[in-house]
């Protein structure tokens, strides 16, 4: 089988004693490109960020493999080490650490000690991944993050996702904030990781980014939960018509988590 | 009624002191008079740390330094403060108290340049600075130690650079205290005139971990008008030495004083740096970086105070506390009267890696003019969990990850350093004091 196989099951979580997730079952296989989508307040980033293990949120139940290993018992690095990436909402901002020195800490990690990437093949590699989503090369040398625009933010999640080659990545609401020729930038960046040893989840609000990032599988979520589960056609399907028929089909009033199932 | 302090030298040793160096009777005055205000003033009060009970009296006054025929002979902790590919150093190294090598560009000295040990200044170049020396910038009477300091100066710098004489490369000394007991009492003197550039970076350095000694520096920057002064320091006194640094910038108008001080010392310390924007346009910006550790007990005093008009100042404090150090941040931006459309900033942030530790940063705005712009922002906190979790989630460990924001979080002043050498040495010094 090539590829990796991350397995989400019954998944539960609480933050500050709310349940926001209450039972997701998701299975994501290298080579797949899945989209989860859904309305502001169902769980999407809730789910991205307690598969990445955000120390804010609390998993009471329910499983995450990758290849079969545990992944809740993994601390965050040991998670990012067997192959797991999330492409952040937010990102932090890091003062006094170049990206380029960052993105070199990162790669480095995932390798054994003496077996470091050279400066020479670090530097090509960054600047072929700077020049496919048009990012202007002194961004290298700026601080993580800091004083990035939105845009530039979310372009820099993708050049650490084109330089660190996960097994599995995570794109959280990668599009939010983009222009329409932003959005392709990053979009072409993404579907340039596309091959079967690499699996994707993409959470979005929208159906455009799907336009561009055609995913195999449509997850919806509403009250923490994944309601519904389709090819490309349901993207289309929400796109046209919103979310409201999945609401009456499934009898749901109000589709956020703080509502009684 | 004054209080007599008994100091461990009398007038006798002073004047003593003072013939036995042949300096002019200017100095033997001011060294004099000085000793009298000693015994009287009062010792200075930082604010919140008692420093009643530190040693700054107990010392060996002199103590001669073995000249070094070649930068190679250097041991290997001050080899690595030089950039050895340069064929032109414009360097002084002075040992204990006195200079044991010395190289300078003769091109600059064509131009007029002084770049001395300031014993031969006073010698050689007396008007230049008895103008200078302890008028303007410092005085002898602030407090006991600043006396202290003019009554028995044991060492320092002399640079002065002539109008308009821009110097690319930087002047670096290095300030060994190499005999444990050995007090550096050191005055540095830089005068930069109408329209020259220079920029000048200092090293001190001793390896007295239990020996107790004591050191009470004194920096006077002067920028006349149109000037820039890049000054850059790394302090590295040993745990036995207790510190006393007073670095003090005028600037007139159009001047710039850009200070990088990274505060590296091992033992108790307290240190001063206070800019007066004097002229308008003029220019500040004052970068200190700290580490405490063990026991020690810091206290920073960063204060730019503004009299021109459109004259701005850019404070930066960080700094790292760990095991049961306190260490208090005073920022201080002061406006006065008059100084209209100008503008006082300062970030002052210290970074705790242990409960035990002390740290204080108190940002403090005095404005008494109506038509200006200022701004502080201070924290105190443990390193950030999202940054922490952000950089682990690209598979660094939590280790390196908070390695990268500890290194990250003093890059302001390792990066204004201005030789690559002595940036490198701050770096390794950054990793020994947090690891």
């Amino acid at each position: 089988m090539a590829g990796s196989t991350l397995e989400i099951k019954d998944l539960h979580v609480e933050i500050e004693g709310q349940e926001i997730l209450k039972g997701v079952n998701l299975t994501v296989n290298g080579g797949e490109f899945h989209a989860v989508m859904g309305p502001n307040g169902t769980g999407k980033s809730t789910l991205a960020s307690a598969v990445m293990g955000h120390p804010k949120y609390e998993v009471t139940q329910g499983q995450v493999f990758l290849d079969g290993e545990n992944v809740l018992e993994m601390e965050v690095d040991e998670r990012a080490q067997a192959g797991l990436f999330l492409a952040m909402q937010y990102p932090s901002e890091i003062s006094g650490v170049t990206n380029s020195d960052f993105l070199r800490s990162s790669i480095n990690a995932r390798r054994e000690e003496g077996d470091e990437i050279s400066l020479m093949k670090f530097i090509k590699e960054m600047d072929e991944a700077m020049d496919t989503l048009d990012m202007d090369k002194n961004m290298a040398q700026r601080y993580l993050n800091e004083g990035f625009s939105g845009g530039e933010k979310k372009r820099n999640e993708i050049l650490q996702l084109m330089m660190i080659k996960p097994a599995i990545a995570i794109l959280d609401e990668i599009d939010s904030g983009l222009d329409i020729d932003a959005l392709k930038v990053v979009a072409k960046g993404i579907n340039e990781m596309r091959n079967e040893n690499f699996g994707c989840l993409t959470i979005t609000h929208y159906q455009r980014l799907l336009n561009y990032i055609t995913p195999d599988k449509v997850h919806v979520m509403m009250q923490g939960r994944v309601v519904k589960t389709g090819g490309p056609e349901l993207a289309q399907r929400l796109e046209a018509e919103g979310y409201d028929w999945i609401k009456q089909e499934l009898g749901i009033e109000d589709e956020t988590i703080g509502q009684k199932a | 009624m004054t209080v007599k302090v008994s100091l461990p030298f009398d007038k006798d040793y002073v004047t003593q002191f003072s013939q036995g160096l042949n300096e002019p009777d200017w100095m033997k005055t001011l060294r004099l008079n000085a000793f009298d205000k000693a015994e009287s003033l009062e010792m200075p009060k930082p604010d919140k740390t008692n420093i009643k009970d530190w040693n700054f009296t107990e010392f060996k006054h002199h103590a001669e330094g073995e000249k070094i025929e070649s930068i190679h002979d250097l041991p290997f902790e001050l080899m690595n403060l030089l950039d050895h590919e340069k064929e032109q150093q414009n360097l002084i190294i002075q040992r204990n108290h006195t200079v044991a090598f010395s190289s300078f560009d003769k091109k600059l000295e064509e131009q007029g340049v002084i770049f001395t040990d300031i014993q031969s200044a006073i010698r050689n170049h007396g008007n230049l600075v008895e103008k200078y020396y302890m008028t303007d910038a410092v005085h002898v009477d602030e407090h006991r130690l600043t006396a202290l300091h003019a009554a028995l100066m044991n060492g320092g710098v002399f640079v002065y650079v002539p109008k308009n004489v821009n110097i690319s490369e930087p002047l670096q000394t290095i300030f060994w205290q190499e005999d444990p007991e050995a007090a550096l009492i050191n005055h540095v003197l830089v005068v930069a005139e109408e329209n020259s550039s220079v920029t000048y970076v200092e090293n001190y350095t001793s390896n007295n971990k239990d020996v107790k000694s004591s050191a009470n520096n004194v920096t006077e920057v002067i920028a006349k008008a149109g000037a820039k002064v890049s000054f850059g320091a790394v302090d590295n006194f040993e745990a036995g030495t207790t510190v006393y640094t007073n670095r003090r910038g005028l600037a007139d108008r159009d001047a710039t004083i850009e200070w990088a001080l990274g505060q590296m010392n091992e033992g108790d310390t307290v240190s001063e740096n206070i800019t007066h924007l004097l002229g308008d346009n003029s220019h500040s910006n004052a970068k200190t970086v700290a580490i405490g550790r063990g026991t020690q007990k810091q206290n920073f005093t960063a204060n730019i105070t503004h009299f021109g008009k459109g004259s701005d100042g850019y404070i930066l404090q960080h700094g790292v506390m760990r095991d049961k150090s306190s260490g208090i941040f005073n920022g201080i931006g002061k406006i006065e009267h008059g100084a209209s459309k100008s503008n006082a900033e300062q970030e002052s942030r210290v970074l705790m890696l242990s409960k035990d530790a002390r740290g204080d940063a108190n940002p403090i705005l005095l404005i008494d003019e109506d038509d200006v712009t200022a701004g502080h922002a201070a924290s105190v906190g443990r390193v950030d969990p999202m940054q922490l979790y952000y950089l682990m989630s690209r598979g660094i460990s939590k280790f390196e990850a908070e390695r990268l924001i500890i290194h990250g979080f003093l890059a302001p002043v390792v990066n204004q350093l201005p030789v690559e050498a002595v940036k490198q040495q701050m770096k390794q010094l950054i990793e020994r004091k947090v690891y």
